[in-house]
């Protein structure tokens, strides 16, 4: 019989080891699936991993894909060492698009330096508004911020849905849900001529620095650690929980909202009734394959961007619906999780008692 | 029949129709709650079932085959939360929200082939002479065996939890998984039934959506009831006969964006849309502000794992 047995510590190399052992466990799940669907797993294979790296152009598509990722996953990660579950990120995107894009309409016709970053500041406003609300709902009246986060995201669609189909639309549009084409002056300026990376992957970059002090360097950090940990202790030592539970969110409503303005400003280019492929719930994995570590989720965030990038290449090479990345990233998740628990426990064949040192149960 | 009792009759259909579905995710989920658990993945579960039960439907032609393969796919999704959060004692709300993630994106690639077909719905009821009369026919005696299972079902829950001892070794397990398991209940066997049951309800709900509702299958169509139910669950405040009364509420305030265009309320479709989310956000913070309340009837273990060998 396999039975569970727990370590006298918890394994550092497992901590390491479990997304690794996650991915390499999903992408055989993922033949398998490749095989059941009647595709041919080698071809699947080279269109979901291999192709969408072969190029130039593929791999700046990496870093278009993983910047919102990475700058939400590691907001995310500082909210959920605290317990804080905030899983509307989507929604801050939205807002953050919304608010932004609203600016770059605004100033249509005046091209000028300053556009942009009014632009940024508005979309960042907008996200920290919208998480304000959740944050405010949970620390004055006790409402679980998992349900209201996630109900804001379908509002924040839907409110995105009706200002592009109405105030925002592009009056020379012939009534399309679109809005005008944003201005040089609005749009992010590029990294490399000839592809889409912008300045959002530096940007993303530094978040994940920011995010490294902020968790190993301050005492704001140590205490979303303690409060996570042991609310007690944390009461005890004087953090209080609403103003993390404020911080948290907040900033978790700022990266979002940069990052979905980013979107609009970046490869978008203008507001559409849907800006964003789910990366505000994406992003929710690449926190915990990340170890809910800003450096983690750094390659987390580019495993991910991986998946989008490989679902659409199997969308065109072999007509595979996009659905499938979907079924990956939950596969990727469930896989990690089943592999935490050898982070606590070891796996011991035999029966109770025999199985030597440690039999402690 | 005069057009007011028809118009009225119309409306209270649409209500009916539009609360069955959260009374199935919801009355599972309360179960699951009563026994310590916190499954966050009851939209997964439902478009798992909606697509699974609406596809063989279809293919076999039989409702009941259809009902019975959703209940099942909403089983088997609730089981992989199961070994995961009980077995491998996985956090419950990560768990949860994979089995959403996964949910969605298994449901859209299964139900590829199935966009755009037809099905003519589940049969409903009809007895001669009672189904015929006037505003009480069609109100009491059209419906489909589904619409009369939700009750059933919420009075069988209501009465299990209150009145038998299993119920009461459910209840048990769930305020205090310690002690239960030290009179020798066996805490994780009851906890893996209950989220198995919470998933067949979810999978039952998801099949009224695609079947009886809808009655097609649209990608994502649970748009959000699995987390509405949720909420409702706090809502009633863990109690199954006040989670039949704000179901109801809430059906009737989702199919009002059907009818506000008839009675001549001109409001962007989008504003209508977004009332249920508004709505379960406010009651939510209504309820939940009072702190005492919910701790009194709340699970007192909801969401801890649990470790048998303590």
């Amino acid at each position: 019989m396999i039975r569970l047995e727990a370590r006298a510590e918890p394994s550092k190399l497992m901590g390491f080891a479990a997304p690794v052992i996650a991915l390499l466990v999903t992408l055989f799940a993922g033949l398998i699936l490749f095989a059941l669907l009647g595709v041919p797993v080698g071809k699947a294979f080279y269109a979901f991993f291999i192709e969408p790296l072969s190029s130039t152009y593929g791999l700046s598509e990496l870093g278009v894909k993983a910047a919102p990722l990475i700058m939400i996953a590691v907001a995310l990660s500082i909210g959920y060492r605290a317990n804080v579950w905030n899983i509307g990120a989507e929604g801050q995107l939205i807002l953050g698009g919304i608010c932004g894009g609203a600016v770059a309409l605004y100033f249509y016709e005046v091209e000028k330096w300053y556009v942009l970053p009014l632009m940024t500041l508005a979309g960042i406003l907008g996200g920290m508004f919208w998480a304000a609300i959740p944050a405010l709902l949970r620390t004055r009246f006790n409402a679980n911020e998992i349900l209201t986060s996630l109900m804001l995201t379908y509002i924040a669609a839907l409110l995105l849905s009706l200002l592009v189909h109405g105030p925002l639309r592009d009056p020379d549009g012939f009534n399309f849900p679109e809005s005008r084409l944003f201005h040089a002056a609005a749009t992010l300026p590029i990294i490399f001529e000839g592809t889409r990376l912008h300045i959002g992957a530096l940007v993303a970059l530094l978040l994940v620095v920011v995010g490294w002090v902020l968790l190993s360097r301050t005492l704001l950090g140590f205490a979303l650690k303690v409060n996570g940990q042991a609310p007690r202790a944390g009461a005890y030592a004087g953090f209080t929980q609403n103003r993390l539970i404020w911080f948290s969110l907040l900033f978790c409503g700022a990266a979002a909202g940069c990052a979905g303005l980013f979107e609009v400003a970046g490869p978008i280019g203008q507001l559409l009734p849907n800006i964003s492929p789910g990366y505000g719930f994406t992003a929710i994995i690449v926190a915990f394959l990340g170890r809910l570590h800003p450096v983690g989720v750094v390659f987390a965030g580019l495993v991910m961007a991986l998946s989008y990038l490989g679902g659409e290449s199997a969308q065109i090479s072999l007509n595979l619906p996009v659905a499938v990345t979907g079924v990956f990233q939950g596969m990727l998740l469930f896989f990690l999780l089943a592999a935490d628990v050898l982070i606590n426990y070891r796996v011991v064949w035999g029966r109770r008692g025999t199985a030597g040192r440690g039999a402690s149960l | 029949m005069s057009p007011e009792s028809n118009m009225f009759v119309m409306i209270a259909l649409t209500i009916i129709s539009a609360a069955t579905p959260l009374v199935y995710a919801a009355i599972g989920e309360l179960v699951v709650e009563k026994s310590g658990v916190l499954n966050l993945g009851v939209e997964g579960m439902m478009l798992a079932g909606a697509v699974s039960g609406f596809a063989v439907a279809h293919v076999s032609g039989s409702a009941m085959l259809g009902v019975l393969a959703g209940v099942f796919a909403g089983m088997l999704l609730a089981l992989i939360f199961a070994f995961l959060t009980l077995g491998l004692r996985a956090s419950q709300v990560a768990t949860g929200l994979a089995l959403t993630i996964f949910g969605i994106g298994l449901s859209a690639l299964m139900g590829q082939a199935l966009i755009g077909i037809a099905y003519e719905g589940i049969p409903s009821l009809n007895i001669p002479y009672l189904s015929d009369i006037p505003v009480l026919g069609p109100l009491l005696f059209q419906h489909d065996l589904l619409v009369y299972g939700s009750f059933a079902l919420v009075i069988a829950v209501s009465y299990f939890l209150k009145y038998t001892r299993a119920g009461l070794i459910v209840r048990a397990i769930g305020d205090s998984p310690e002690a239960a398991h030290a009179l020798g209940y066996p805490v994780l066997r009851v906890r893996y039934l209950a989220t198995l049951f919470g998933g067949a309800c979810a999978g039952l709900s998801g099949c009224y959506l695609s079947m009886a509702y809808a009655p097609m299958w649209v990608e994502s169509m649970s748009a959000g009831r699995g987390w509405i139910a949720l909420a409702l669950v706090v809502f009633a405040t863990w109690q199954p006969g006040r989670l039949l009364f704000g179901a109801y509420l809430f059906g009737g305030i989702t199919i009002l964006q059907l009818h506000a265009q008839a009675i001549g309320i001109n409001v962007p479709s989008q504003l209508m849309s977004m009332l249920p989310y508004v709505a379960t956000i406010i009651v939510l913070v209504l309820i939940s502000r009072d702190r005492g309340r919910i701790r009194k009837n709340a699970p007192a273990s909801i969401g801890q794992a649990f470790h048998p060998t303590k």
